[in-house]
C-alpha cells in the first residue's frame, strides 16, 4: 500500500479479539489531515472498539496502526506521544466530578504539557467561551446539564491542542433538546480543519459535515463513501437495511 | 436550596400532639403489644431506679475524682502538664482554622471537637479539685481549648483561601511536633512509660490512623496492581492481619519485635504498641480504600489516560482523590472502632484509659471500700469512651450529609 504524507491515521488489517470473540476483523482505513469521518453501524458492530484502538484504550492484536507518523506499539512512550495528539470525547462525558469545570480543562495542559497554571487557565477560559459555558467555569460537573457537560468535555480535549479528535456517540446520552448545542460545537470544529472521527447516528450531522461515512457491521467495514453516495446510493444490502431502520 | 424550600412547603400537615392516642396506637394496640409494653416498662423502671440508687448513694466516685490527672494523662509529671496542654492547643488552632477555611467536613469536625471539650468540662466540674492543685485547673484548660477552637475558626473565616497551604503544611507537621512536645527534644523530658490515660488512648488511635494511612493506601493500590508479586504480597498481608485479633498483633509486637532488632536497640512499650496498632489498622484501611477505588467508574481512568496522563498521575490526580473522598465516613468509623480497640493495650501493661482504671482500683486508699471502687471507676471511664465515640459518630454523620449535599 502506498502511504501518502497527507494520511494522519493509517489502519492496516487491524483485528481485535475479546477472548474468542472477534470484535474487529481486518479493518483498514486511511484518514487524511483535516478530514471528518463519520462511523455508523448497528449496536455491537465494533465502532467503539475501533476508535478506541486509535488511542490505545483498546489494544489491537493484529495489523498496524500509525497515527501522525507514530506507529502504535507496546512502547509506552509511543502510546503517550499518540495520546497527546489524539483527544477523545465519550458518550458518558467522563468529566472528573471532584474538579471544577476550569480544573477539568486545565488538568492535562498543566500535568501533561507542563504549561503554567496561569497560562492554562487563560486558555481554558477562552475555550469555555468558545463552547459557550464560560460562566460555569467555577461550578462542578455535577451541577451542569448533560449538554453543558459534554461541551466541557470538548473544551477539555481542545485544551491539549490535539491534531485528531475521536468522538464516541457524543450526543447519545443527551436529552433531545441538548443535542443541537453539542452538534453545533462539533460543526465549528469540523470547519476549522481538525481531523475528526465521529461515531454517531446523527445522520443530519453526517450529511452536513462529513467528508466520508463509514458503515461497520460485525467488526468489519462494510461500505464507505461520501455522504451523498452513502445516503442516496448504498451498494450493500446490510447498509440499506441499516439506513432504512435509522432514517 | 430552592427545592428544599418548596419541599417543606408541600409537606403534609402535622397533626397536633395527642398523648393518649399515641399511646394507644404505639404501645397498646393489641393485647400482646400491651403485654410487651408493660413488661418492658417494669424492666426499665427496675434498671433505672437501681442505677440511680447506686449512683447517688455510693461513695466510690471519690476514687475517679481524686485521680483526674491519672485518667487524663497517666503518670505524666504535674510540672510538665503544659506539654499536653500545648499539644491540645495546637490541634485546637489547626482544627478551628481548617473549619473556618474549608467549612463543610472540617467544620463538622471542629464543632464536634469543641463540643467534646465542653462536655468534658461539664463532667469535670462534677469532680472535687485536684490535690495538689495544678497551675491551671482542668476545667479552665478545657474551656480555654474550646475558646481557642472558636477563635481559630473565626480567624480561618476571615483569612479565607490564602490560609489553605499554611494549614495543610501545619497538619503535616502537627503529628511529629506533638510527639516532640510531649517527649521533650530528644525524648529527654518525659519518657513514654509515663504517658497514659486518655492522652495515651488518643495518641495510640491517632497514630494508628495517621501512620497507617500511607501504608493502607499503598496496600490498597498494591492489591489492584498488575504486578503479580506486589499483588500477592499485599493480599497475603491484608488477609493475614485481618484474620487475627488485634491482641495477638499487640503481643507479637511486644514479644517478637525485639527479636528482629539488634539487642542494643531497646524500643519502649508505647512505640511497640503504636507499631502494632499501625500494622493492624493498615490492613483494614487498605480494604476500605480498595472499596473506594472500586467504586470509581472505568470511564474516569479512560478519560485521564486519553488525555495523556500516565498511570501514576491518573492514580494521584483522578482515582485516589475520588476514592478517598468516598470513604471518609468509613474511615471515621474505623477511627472510632480503633479508638475503642486500643483499650486492649491495657492487657500488655500500658496505662491507657482502661489501664488507668484498673490501676485506680488497686490503689491502697480504696481497699477499705465495701465492694471496692471498680464499678464507679469503670463507669467514669466508660462515659469518657462514650462521649468521644458518640461525638465522633455524630460528626461522621454530619460529614456524610455534607458529602451528599456537595458537588457530584
Ligand atoms: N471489554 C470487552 N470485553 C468483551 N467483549 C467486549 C468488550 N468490549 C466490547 N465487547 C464486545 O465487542 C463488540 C463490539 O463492541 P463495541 O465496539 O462497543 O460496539 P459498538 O460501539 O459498535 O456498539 C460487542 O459485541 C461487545 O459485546
Ligand atoms: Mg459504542
Amino acid at each position: 500500500m502506498s502511504s501518502s504524507s497527507e494520511d494522519i491515521i493509517v489502519c492496516e488489517n487491524v483485528s481485535k479479539w475479546f477472548g474468542d470473540f472477534r470484535a474487529l476483523n481486518d479493518v483498514s482505513i486511511r484518514v487524511k489531515k483535516g478530514e471528518v469521518v463519520v462511523v455508523c453501524g448497528p449496536s455491537g458492530s465494533g465502532k467503539s472498539t475501533f476508535i478506541r484502538t486509535i488511542n490505545r484504550l483498546e489494544e489491537h492484536q493484529q495489523g498496524r496502526i500509525i497515527v501522525d507518523g507514530i506507529e502504535m506499539s507496546n512502547d509506552i512512550r509511543n502510546i503517550d506521544a499518540i495520546r497527546r495528539e489524539v483527544g477523545m470525547v465519550f458518550q458518558q462525558f467522563n468529566l472528573f466530578p471532584h474538579l471544577t469545570v476550569l480544573q477539568n480543562v486545565t488538568l492535562a495542559p498543566v500535568w501533561v504539557r507542563k504549561k503554567t497554571r496561569k497560562e492554562s487557565e487563560q486558555r481554558a477560559l477562552e475555550l469555555l467561551e468558545r463552547v459557550g459555558i464560560v460562566e460555569q467555569a467555577l461550578k462542578f460537573p455535577g451541577q451542569l446539564s448533560g449538554g453543558q457537560q459534554q461541551r466541557v468535555a470538548i473544551a477539555r480535549v481542545l485544551a491539549m491542542d490535539p491534531r485528531i479528535i475521536l468522538f464516541d456517540e457524543p450526543t447519545s446520552a443527551l436529552d433531545p433538546e441538548m443535542v443541537k448545542e453539542v452538534l453545533d460545537v462539533m460543526k465549528t470544529l469540523a470547519s476549522e480543519g481538525i481531523t475528526m472521527i465521529c461515531v454517531t447516528h446523527e445522520m443530519g450531522f453526517a450529511r452536513e459535515v462529513a467528508d466520508r461515512v463509514v458503515f461497520m457491521d460485525r467488526g468489519q467495514i462494510v461500505e464507505e463513501g461520501t455522504p451523498e453516495h452513502f445516503f442516496t446510493n448504498p451498494h450493500h444490502e446490510r447498509t440499506k437495511l441499516f439506513l432504512s431502520q435509522i432514517l | 436550596m430552592a427545592t428544599e424550600v418548596s419541599q417543606s412547603q408541600t409537606r403534609a400537615p402535622q397533626p397536633g400532639i395527642d398523648v393518649p392516642g399515641w399511646l394507644r396506637k404505639n404501645l397498646f394496640s393489641t393485647w400482646y403489644n400491651s403485654l410487651i409494653s408493660v413488661v418492658l416498662l417494669v424492666i426499665v423502671v427496675q434498671v433505672v431506679t437501681g442505677f440511680f440508687q447506686w449512683a447517688f448513694t455510693t461513695e466510690g466516685w471519690i476514687a475517679a475524682a481524686s485521680n483526674g490527672r491519672l485518667i487524663l494523662v497517666g503518670r505524666y509529671p504535674a510540672a510538665e502538664l503544659w506539654r499536653p496542654q500545648l499539644a491540645l492547643a495546637l490541634v485546637a488552632i489547626l482544627l478551628g482554622l481548617s473549619g473556618g477555611v474549608w467549612r463543610g467536613i472540617a467544620q463538622a469536625l471542629t464543632i464536634g471537637f469543641a463540643g467534646m471539650m465542653l462536655v468534658l468540662t461539664a463532667l469535670w466540674t462534677q469532680l472535687p479539685p485536684a490535690n495538689p492543685p495544678a497551675p491551671l485547673t482542668t476545667e479552665l484548660v478545657l474551656v480555654g481549648i474550646a475558646a481557642l477552637v472558636g477563635g481559630a475558626y473565626a480567624a480561618g473565616r476571615a483569612g479565607g483561601e490564602r490560609l489553605r497551604w499554611p494549614i495543610i503544611v501545619g497538619w503535616f507537621l502537627a503529628y511529629p511536633t506533638i510527639i516532640m512536645i510531649l517527649q521533650g527534644f530528644g525524648g529527654t523530658a518525659v519518657p513514654t512509660n509515663l504517658w497514659g490515660g486518655l492522652m495515651l488512648t488518643m495518641l495510640l488511635s491517632v497514630s494508628g490512623i495517621v501512620l497507617s494511612f500511607p501504608l493502607g493506601v499503598l496496600l490498597a493500590l498494591g492489591r489492584r496492581s498488575s504486578l503479580p508479586v506486589v499483588k500477592f504480597f499485599c493480599v497475603v498481608y491484608i488477609e493475614l492481619i485481618r484474620g487475627v485479633p488485634l491482641i495477638t498483633v499487640l503481643f507479637m509486637a511486644q514479644l517478637m519485635l525485639p527479636l528482629f532488632l539488634p539487642s542494643e536497640v531497646r524500643i519502649d512499650a508505647v512505640v511497640r504498641a503504636v507499631v502494632a496498632v499501625t500494622l493492624f489498622s493498615a490492613a483494614y484501611l487498605a480494604e476500605n480504600v480498595r472499596g473506594g477505588l472500586q467504586s470509581i467508574p472505568k470511564g474516569q481512568v479512560e478519560a485521564a489516560r486519553a488525555l495523556g496522563l500516565n498511570v501514576v498521575k491518573t492514580t494521584l490526580l483522578i482515582t485516589l482523590p475520588q476514592a478517598l473522598k468516598a470513604v471518609i465516613p468509613v474511615l471515621v468509623g474505623q477511627f472510632i472502632s480503633l479508638f475503642k480497640d486500643t483499650s486492649l493495650v491495657a492487657i500488655i501493661g500500658l496505662l491507657d484509659l482502661l489501664g488507668v482504671a484498673r490501676a485506680i482500683n488497686t490503689q491502697p486508699e480504696w481497699l477499705g471500700f465495701p465492694g471496692g471502687v471498680w464499678r464507679e471507676t469503670f463507669f467514669v471511664v466508660a462515659v469518657i469512651y462514650w462521649i468521644f465515640s458518640f461525638t465522633m459518630s455524630r460528626s461522621s454523620r454530619q460529614i456524610e450529609a455534607n458529602l451528599n449535599r456537595g458537588a457530584r
